[in-house]
């Protein structure tokens, strides 16, 4: 029998103790999941995770929009690494997909040329005065999810069935490029067969979609997206997977990346009001949920506690073939319990079914 | 010319990302750029084995090497552990670091993204942030994003966050300290000076194109120049 490479490639994931790096994108366009995490971290394991005041980006999405050089970025780097020393933590764990992929290629390029670590110390110390060991565990909060995903089984009040069918309901797993594609044998099952969503999907009852497109960009590109001009890059790449997948019907996407998770909501929107297409069901587009937002509902949080209001292609359907119960009334409800009104309605993306 | 190879040559990514390429083409097959861009990965690795100053020049001042979107894909195939994705940032660079940048409709943009983006990095502590997200520049984020535009603090606090106020948690306001130690780093490792550059050249090529530069975004006509227009003939 033909050896498969990837079923030794393994993430390694430290036990406990984690330095939590917060990312740009999903702070903004996913506030919830971050908080959700550190719930889940620090309340329903009972693990120790630090939430520093003093962090700042890593300038990842610079750098890969090319308006960053290495060195800077690197020394941005640095300085987190240092605010992890001093916070007296070695597992660094970056909320972001793209700060994932930064940290590990960053301490790869260390490792190969010392002689680059040695020039980064320097600048850190001359431009803040700091000093920094280089993190002993990298990992990424989906693989903390994932290796405690029968843990959290068990204080789920909900799973992945249809209740209204009592079958699985059919999933589609997006894996964010820099997770597995610059590191492959270090994640878990590698680039072309990564594990981390589809664990989880499977553990809470799913059944994982295989679909042509499964492992293609999302199209963020970076500097791509940055520019008006070049969205329909960013979109096209999307528009492949949607077409794609939509034969299988899925019931939603799980996506490990910020990015990915909001470029394939939003450009739902974009292609239904641009070219009349949706790709859901009775007109609706395909929900799309970070890992965090589902591990929150399916242990039973206020969908809009999480965020899930925030999202451009409604959730509500998939909330209802979960069985999950929402207050349609508290949708829009801010923080201090005012009603905040509602969006606009899309012209083609519907928002109800059948309306 | 000298100059531009010894600046190649000497850097990491250039010695990390480039072999021993055999020109099997796998990056080009895999790279989502070369299915929507006249873009050739695989190509770059060619010029930039060849040595040829004048080449690699010309190279530096077109579009193609602005059109990869770094998702590194490349990286994961090349049977030979050769990482366009890697030349490309590095050519980036030194796009901009020789001026050549500003010679190319998709280089010129980097103007834009260094206003939306750079600057926020070290002005706010963020490469993005609710705030800068705004709705007139990102009409595809859609109705909703316009709605938590409108009530972000509301709904950022609703989902735990600490919508620009002192102290942690998601979308806090970044310390002054962090500011402080954001730009010293700018300016030790040649980040501000780099956006300089990116700011001078583009001055340069604003005069040329007759377009008003100004430091602003809202009435910078040269930034909406190279952040919306496209010419529909470009390669």
């Amino acid at each position: 029998m033909k050896k498969q490479y990837w079923t030794e490639y393994e993430s390694k994931v430290a036990d406990d103790h984690y330095y939590y790096e917060r990312s740009c994108i999903r702070q903004s366009f996913f506030t919830g999941s971050e908080e959700v995490f550190i719930n889940i971290v620090r309340d329903l394991l009972g693990k120790d995770i630090a939430d520093d005041m003093n962090l700042h980006t890593c300038s990842g999405i610079g750098y890969y929009s090319g308006v960053v050089p290495l060195d800077t970025t690197m020394t941005v780097v640095a300085r987190l690494f240092a605010l992890m020393t001093e916070a007296g933590y070695k597992n660094f764990v970056p909320s972001c997909i793209t700060s994932f992929g930064l940290v590990n290629e960053v301490v790869d390029m260390w490792h190969h040329f010392p002689e680059k670590l040695e020039q980064i110390r320097g600048y850190l110390k001359e431009a803040n005065g700091k000093e920094f060991d280089v993190p002993e565990n990298i990992a990424h909060p989906c693989d903390i999810i994932y290796k405690y995903r029968k843990e959290l089984k068990e204080k789920m009040k909900y799973s992945l069935t249809n209740v209204h069918t009592g079958k699985p309901l059919k999933v589609v797993e997006h894996i964010g490029c820099h997770y597995a594609k610059i590191f492959p044998r270090q994640v878990k099952g590698g680039a072309e067969f990564p594990q981390v969503l589809v664990g989880m999907i499977q553990e809470w009852g799913g059944e994982v979609v295989d679909y042509p497109e499964r492992r293609h960009c999302c199209g963020f590109g970076f500097s791509q997206y940055m520019v008006l001009a070049n969205r329909g890059y960013s979109a096209a790449n999307s528009k492949k997977k949607l077409e794609s997948m939509q034969p299988f019907k899925p019931d939603f996407i799980l996506a490990n990346c910020p990015g990915c998770t909001m470029f394939m909501d939003r450009w739902q929107y974009t292609i239904a009001e641009t070219e009349g297409i949706t790709y859901g069901e009775n007109g609706m587009g395909i929900p799309v949920l970070t890992y965090e937002e589902l591990a929150a509902i399916l242990l039973g949080y206020n969908p809009w506690d999480v965020g899930l209001q925030t999202h451009q292609v409604q959730v509500e359907p998939l909330l209802d073939k979960m069985g999950i119960k929402y207050d349609p009334k508290d949708k829009y409800v801010g923080k201090s319990g005012a009603f905040l009104g509602e969006p606009e309605k899309p012209t083609h993306l519907k928002v109800k079914a059948y309306e | 010319m000298a100059e531009l190879l010894d600046m190649i040559s000497a850097d990491i990514r250039y010695i990390d990302g480039l072999k021993a390429c055999m020109n099997c083409g796998v990056c080009t097959a895999i790279c989502p750029a070369a299915e929507f861009y006249n873009y050739d990965p695989r190509d770059v690795c060619n010029t930039l084995m060849s040595k040829d100053e004048v080449a690699i020049a010309e190279l530096l001042k077109t579009d193609k090497i602005w059109h990869c979107g770094q998702c590194l894909s490349c990286k994961t195939r090349c049977p030979r552990g050769n990482v366009p994705g890697l030349l490309i940032s590095l050519l980036r660079e030194v796009s901009i670091r020789m001026g050549y940048f500003t010679e190319s409709e998709e280089g010129r943009r980097q103007y834009a993204i260094k206003k939306t983006l750079g600057e926020h990095i070290v002005d706010s502590g963020y490469c993005v942030h609710v705030m800068h997200v705004k709705p007139h520049l990102h009409p595809e984020q859609g109705p909703v994003w316009e709605w938590y535009f409108k009530n972000s603090e509301e709904v950022a606090d609703r989902q735990g966050g600490n919508y620009n106020k002192e102290g942690s948690g998601a979308l806090r306001k970044i310390s002054e300290e962090s500011l402080k130690d954001l730009r010293k780093i700018f300016e030790v490792t040649g980040g501000k000076d780099f956006f300089e550059q990116i700011d001078r050249q583009s001055k340069k090529k604003a005069s040329e194109l007759k377009k008003n530069i100004t430091d602003n975004v809202d009435d910078n006509e040269y930034f909406y120049h190279v952040y919306r227009e496209k010419n529909e003939t470009q390669e």
